[in-house]
């Protein structure tokens, strides 16, 4: 009981103490922070930026990062050399400067063991990096990622490199073309928002959905040479990919040098794929390289032609179940057998990746059956529907036939009664 | 004491041999029965407005659909919140004629309770239930409540979406009583929220208390019609002396409105399945376009258009209490009208009950619009 | 002459009136035995129980525990969706929804990979039915396993 007080007093100390010892290095009660108390009147923002910084909240203050000694309430004194104050640092000091604690796996294993300590040397392997070395002072450096002050966790959604926000703040610069003049094109945030990946990233919530650093990298960014971007694509589309190098296609596309998944994705806009991307008129890709004639020409046309005959055949099957569904029949077990068909389908359009026409007619072949046994299925349901109708026509007909004879009836026995 | 014989003549004029040879066969072993007596004796008054008197005849019919059906439900109907719905569909679908049962159940209802109100407008227009028949109308009117009690409490049993927040919103009304409202609600929904206890208790409501009480007071409903006969509405243009026997003219006539009335329902039924909607889910939203059943939505239309705050008390609870009265009043109908039971007109209730009338057809056609 | 005319009339009047009757009174009851059966009809048939097992979503016995050796899994049916019945290569019996998260492919068990796997994308779950490699964004939703006497009954919980 005593201890549970005890607590309770101690975190309500605590807490009436927080604001006045966020910005603090140890949280000693009524010790003066200087660097508070002079930079909140000269920039009112600051303090509450650092509010959830993840430095902040593993007790690390403004000195963690700048030095200095914050119980000198002299200015000279507090932001002297002598006791360690480096000050805001230039863009070519800052890979340095988080770097001092960032590659340290001593300092970072107090906080967190699992915790990596190779991002300043990836860095210095990216584009960003190389040119930085080179002198340039406006490539991004760790800051303009994470940004300076009010630095969040990377997997706190309010974090600039949070899944959501990547693009954004890639774009900020890659999107510019003032700022970028002269160096690279900056339409790939663009295309990228138009794409099935930013889809399934901001309109379905999968954050596993990739966004620029999933294939560029992130600290190492830097753009997947044409060798690799197989590789790159493959580390989530990983059947896709195998049967890839085991298609007549992967040969011929590393002796052209081509992008293998991008000759017909492309890069940054790549659309939820459609059926039509295989066959032999646009929109399909394969006439990008096969004419008339030619064995990939007739290979195309016919997984087209049986891919397009199981999506309509299912597509039947689906719309006939929906109608007897609608009249009120019972589907659901054909419903059940159409999820198997609709299997055979998916699996089809990743078979397509074999370029192997008989790959992918196998599988067809087996969606195939499955929805011709559906479609029948629901042809049984319609027939119950007639059977209904019929049923209730020979039941109309039957009271028709009451109601005459009653009124008849009713006939009969007022004339008696006259 | 009525011989045999006379009853024969009088019945059917000349009842064929078929007819005659059961009916002597037990009238041997019985005795002559009363509802023989009745039907030798009992008239109907004929005269303009006769039409009005088979929706009685009618409302009884449709519910004895109900007694049927709903007894047929029962063999695979399961109340609670994890297998209603699921059983349900099973009635539905797999049930060899279930989707029939079902739809007529459904369909039946709504029937009914229109034809209870023709009924019951008929009634109150022709003033059937001023003196002797006071109670007559009583007992009626309380046979109305009860059967929307029917409707509130079977909305709820297939346990979908729709009929689940409509009972959300339905047992949240009583509350605005003061003093014993909280713990109508509780009643209502056998909790603080609609749950599955919920659903059980309104099956109890349903397929028991309301069946007992609907028992006893049709009972004493039907007896009392029985006991007057049937009223021939006061004021000159009635008073013809014109009479039709009730077996078998005016009996038969009610048949064939049955037979029509059957087969109206198959085809609603075969045509127009009753839907099922979606399971309901406490966790979800409450999806747009929730209304109750057709013949709540007057009062349900009425407490949205009323003003949040009306004189000194909150609009809601005001209206609330102006239903409560109003079907007070509409109880205690025969106890005011002191013109008719004089056998004066009484154009004052002719012109409440139109006002009635209207209100209810406008504000129906409001909610159906809105 | 004329009274024997009458009474030859009067004869057929009668009888074609008992004709009429007779045949009226025969299409009554007819038709009002029709109307009997076919109410009866769909009563009666209503009352058969139906032949098919009940679709029940909630519990379903998935099997016997004998037919399932360990590190195997089979595909059953759970309401109108396919669920897997794992069971684990140390014994354990769990259940999950087969329907794949990435694009509804029905997942199997593969005793190679001592997993669920995905063959439409080769999206791969663990035994938790986590997803852990390949597009599937979110886990396999987990049903309740009891085991009753030699029945497996599973469960939405």
């Amino acid at each position: 009981m005593k201890a549970r007080l005890y607590t309770a007093l101690s975190v309500a100390g605590w807490l009436a103490l927080a604001p006045s010892t966020v910005l603090g290095q140890a949280a000693t009660a009524k010790s003066a922070n200087s660097c508070v108390e002079c930079h909140t009147g000269l920039d009112e923002g600051l303090a509450h930026k650092m509010q959830g910084d993840i430095h902040v909240e593993k007790g690390l203050g403004c000195v963690g990062c700048h030095g200095g000694d914050p119980s000198q309430a002299d200015q000279d004194l507090a932001m002297a050399v002598s006791r360690g104050f480096t000050g805001a640092p230039k863009p070519s000091q800052v890979p340095a400067f988080c770097g001092k604690c960032h590659s340290d796996a001593a300092f970072m294993k107090r906080y967190d063991p699992a915790e990596r300590i190779d991002q300043q040397a990836e860095y210095l392997t990216s584009g960003h990096g190389k040119r930085l070395n080179q002198g340039d002072q406006t490539v991004a450096t760790c800051i303009s990622c994470h940004g300076a002050h009010g630095i969040r966790s990377v997997d706190h959604p309010e974090s600039r490199v949070y899944p959501t926000s990547v693009a954004r703040t890639c774009g900020k610069c890659h999107a510019d073309p003032n700022y970028m003049k002269g160096r690279l094109p900056t339409n790939q945030a663009e295309h990228y928002e138009k794409s099935v990946h930013a889809h399934a990233l901001t309109k379905k919530n999968d954050l596993s959905a990739p966004t620029c650093n999933d294939c560029h990298g992130n600290h190492g960014a830097s753009p997947p040479g044409v060798a690799s971007v197989a590789n790159v694509c493959g580390t989530c589309h990983t059947r896709q990919a195998e049967l890839f190098r085991k298609s007549p296609h992967n040969e011929s596309f590393q002796q052209l040098g081509q992008g293998e998944c991008l000759a017909c994705h492309g890069n940054h806009e790549i659309k939820s794929p459609t059926d039509e991307m295989v066959g032999t008129s646009k929109p399909a890709t394969c006439v990008d390289c096969h004419a008339e004639g030619d064995p990939g020409f007739t290979g195309a046309a016919e997984m087209n032609r049986s891919i397009a005959a199981l999506a309509r055949r299912l597509g039947e099957a689906e719309k006939l179940l929906a109608r007897a569904e609608r009249a009120g029949m019972e589907v659901s077990r054909a419903r059940f057998g159409l999820t198997e068909g609709h299997d055979a389908l998916v699996g089809t359009r990743v078979l397509v990746h074999g370029f192997s026409p008989g790959l992918v007619k196998a599988e067809t072949q087996r969606g195939m059956s499955i929805a011709n046994q559906t479609w029948k299925q629901g042809e049984q349901a319609l027939e119950e529907l007639q059977f209904r109708r019929k049923g209730l026509a020979a039941s109309l007909l039957v009271i028709g036939f009451a109601l005459v004879a009653v009124y008849l009836k009713i006939q009969q026995i007022e004339r008696a009664q006259k | 004491m009525k011989t045999t014989t006379d009853f024969k003549e009088r019945a059917s004029g000349r009842p064929t041999e078929a007819q005659s040879g059961a009916a002597e066969w037990l009238r041997n072993r019985l005795g002559t029965s009363p509802l023989e007596e009745i039907a030798a004796e009992k008239t109907v008054p004929r005269h303009r407005h006769s039409l009005w008197y088979y929706f009685g005849g009618m409302t009884l019919f449709l519910f004895s659909i109900q007694v049927v059906t709903g007894i047929l439900l029962l063999l695979y109907y399961r109340p609670s919140a994890e297998e209603a719905f699921e059983s349900v569909q099973f009635i539905m679908t797999d049930v060899s004629f279930g989707w029939l049962v079902r739809s007529l159940h459904s369909w039946s209802a709504n029937l009914m309770i229109a034809v209870l109100f023709v009924h019951m407008f008929s009634v109150f227009f022709l003033k059937a239930y001023r003196r002797p028949r006071e109670l007559t109308w009583v007992t009626g009117v309380l046979l109305l409540f009860i059967s929307l009690g029917f409707g509130f409490s079977g909305y709820l049993l297939p346990w979908n979406k729709l009929a689940f927040f409509a009972t959300r919103v339905g047992t949240e009304i009583p509350r605005v009583f003061p003093f014993f409202g909280d713990f109508m609600m509780r009643f209502l929904r056998g909790g603080d929220e609609v749950t599955g206890a919920t659903l059980t208790r309104f099956f109890g409501f349903h397929v028991a208390i309301l069946p007992a009480l609907t028992t006893l007071i049709l009972g004493v409903h039907l007896w009392l019609v029985q006991c007057h006969g049937m009223s021939r509405p006061p004021g000159p243009g009635y008073e013809n002396g014109k009479t039709m026997k009730f077996w078998p003219n005016f009996l038969l006539r009610d048949i064939m409105g049955w037979l029509f009335a059957l087969g109206l329902l198959a085809a609603l039924a075969a045509i127009f399945p009753w839907e099922l909607g979606e399971k309901a889910d406490p966790f979800a939203s409450a999806p747009a376009g929730i209304r109750p059943e057709w013949f709540f939505l007057f009062s349900f239309e009425t407490l949205k258009l009323l003003p949040a705050h009306l004189w000194f008390m909150e609009g809601e609870t005001l209206g609330v209490l102006a239903f409560a009265v109003g079907a007070a009043f509409w109880l205690l109908v025969p106890f005011l009208d002191k013109r008719a039971a004089r056998g004066l007109p009484s154009r004052a209730f002719t012109a409440i009950g139109l006002l009635v009338l209207i209100y209810i057809i406008v504000m129906t056609a409001i909610g159906f619009l809105a | 002459m004329n009274s024997v005319k009458q009474d030859v009339r009067d004869e057929m009047e009668r009888m074609n009136k008992t004709t009429r009757r007779s045949f009226l009174d025969y299409l009554l009851g007819t038709s009002v035995g029709a109307v009997v059966v076919s109410i009866c009809y769909p009563v009666l048939s209503f009352l058969t129980p139906p032949r098919v097992a009940e679709s029940a979503d909630l519990t379903v016995v998935a099997g016997k525990v004998k037919d399932i050796p360990p590190n195997s899994g089979r595909i059953f049916k759970f309401g109108s969706r396919a669920a897997l019945l794992v069971r684990t290569p140390a014994g354990e019996i769990r259940a999950f929804s087969a329907t794949c998260t990435h694009l509804d492919c029905t997942v199997q068990y593969r005793d190679d990979l001592r997993g669920i796997w995905c063959a439409c994308h080769d999206g791969h779950y663990d035994l938790q039915g986590r997803n852990v490699s390949g597009p599937p964004p979110r886990p396999l939703e987990q049903f309740k396993v009891n085991v009753r006497g030699d029945e497996i009954v599973v469960s939405r919980g």
